[in-house]
């Protein structure tokens, strides 16, 4: 189909470039609420639902209670979409959910080659890098390289298994649990328990890092 | 189709730059962008897979060249015109001139919220058993199809083994093929797959790298397994 920006100009300086899209993006906006196909007062409930109500804060207490509960360990693996609903989080972008564990020989990585499948309920809305096409072409194919750009190392001996979520199915990383927090509670783990660790570009926090 | 947005295994993009407490958007346009496209997508003019395949369907050049909430904002336009609903001066110009397109009302927060916490499984009753099991060797079928689909190129014609079977989903080959007409919504198999990345990428692969697709049951066949 045809794209009818034919007179957009990218070569002009990034200032002009964002007041650009933001003129070009508040244009159809305002289209949308004069034809009646939007509720003006249903985009700002969006908007908050997404910037601060569903975010990785959500996966982190799932990942905390699975350290700390082994049947919920256990329900997890066998049914992780009934598992997290359990805690609240269900919806869009999160109507199947599989979790996959990181172990001593396994490191598990998420992507979406095609677009940006992500499960927002428990990670809210992908990053800005999660989407663009540095991490969707690379991850497939040297996931250590990936590792290396976000200053994080594995053994040699690691075996990268890398999920492309190329359906409706949306992969949730449970991290491994790190060291010396035998009597921390589950809040305490959560805090450990980053965005980048459920997605498998990053580790779990120790509690020395967090302190 | 075979475009820009399918990028596993390219190597021209250069290293992943995360960013450090990474907000939810970078500008306040991105958050009006997400909140209509949600929004407008809840009037049910088009599905999922169709609005993917509005966003790879934009010119490459403006594919790759175009932030996130851009692509989406210029795949929503698109579709937008293709179903009546504005046209391209009142896109220009951000004025109303015609009327507006038969369809449902805004949709108020409340009935909207109850469709985001709800979600929309995409699984169906299956029509027939699972052609594949667990542990199955399958070979990816070479195709080049012209419309949507959602099996990567990297992942084409290689053989790999099922991990797993998800159960029966909406196909987006079929869901996504047409705009206009009736949408065939023949469910099939979703089995996880899995390849060796040597197999993917070549002997010199450095790591021992497992790599996986979800593939739907038209995606697959039975291996052929060469005897040594």
């Amino acid at each position: 189909m045809g794209d009818h920006d034919h007179g957009h100009d990218h070569d002009h300086e990034a200032g002009s470039e964002l007041s650009d899209m933001d003129v070009k993006a508040r244009a159809l906006e305002s289209l949308l609420v004069q034809k009646g196909y939007v509720d003006p007062e249903a985009l700002d409930q969006i908007i908050e639902r997404y910037e601060t109500q569903v975010g990785p804060h959500n996966g982190a207490r799932v990942v905390a209670r699975a350290w700390s509960d082994p049947d919920y360990l256990d329900w997890l693996r066998r049914d992780a979409t009934a598992a997290i609903a359990s805690m609240d989080y269900t919806g869009r972008q999160g109507e199947h959910i599989v979790a996959v564990e990181n172990t001593p020989e396994v490191h598990n990585m998420v992507v979406c080659t095609l677009c940006s499948c992500y499960p927002w309920p428990v990670l809210g809305l992908p990053p800005v890098w999660y989407k663009s096409a540095p991490y969707r072409s690379k991850v497939v194919r040297d996931p250590r390289g990936v590792l290396t750009d976000f200053g994080v190392s594995v053994p040699d001996s690691t075996t990268f298994r890398v999920w492309d979520s190329t359906a409706e199915v949306r992969y949730l990383v449970i991290p491994m649990r790190p060291g010396g927090t035998d009597g921390l509670s589950e809040e305490q783990l959560a805090d450990l328990v980053t965005r980048d660790s459920m997605i498998g570009t990053g580790l779990a926090r120790t509690p020395e890092a967090v302190a | 189709m075979n475009g820009p947005h399918d990028m596993g295994g390219m190597q021209c993009y250069g290293p992943v730059t995360p960013e450090l407490d990474e907000p939810a958007f970078h500008a306040d346009w991105e958050r009006r962008v997400l909140a209509y496209t949600l929004a407008v997508g809840a009037l049910g003019q088009w599905n999922i897979d169709q609005s993917r395949s509005s966003r790879e369907s934009l010119p490459p050049v403006t594919y790759l060249t175009s932030s996130y909430y851009e692509i989406w904002r210029r795949a929503l336009e698109n579709y937008l015109v293709l179903r009546g609903m504005v046209t391209e001066e009142e896109l220009r110009t951000g004025q109303a001139k015609t009327e507006r397109a038969n369809v449902p009302a805004a949709v108020a927060w409340e009935k909207l919220e109850a469709g985001f916490d709800a979600g929309s499984p995409y699984n169906r009753s299956e029509r027939a058993a699972a052609r594949f099991s667990v542990g199955d060797r399958v070979h990816t079928r070479m195709i080049n199809p012209a419309g949507h689909t959602r099996l990567p190129r990297y992942a084409r014609n290689q053989v790999g083994t099922v991990e797993r079977v998800h159960g029966s989903f909406v196909f987006p080959d079929r869901n996504a093929a047409t705009l206009s007409g009736e949408i065939d919504k023949t469910p099939e198999w979703l089995y996880t797959v899995v390849f060796d990345g040597r197999d993917v990428w070549g002997a010199d692969t450095a790591d021992h790298l497992m790599v996986s697709v979800d593939a739907w049951e038209p995606y697959l066949e039975p291996a052929q397994e060469l005897v040594a």
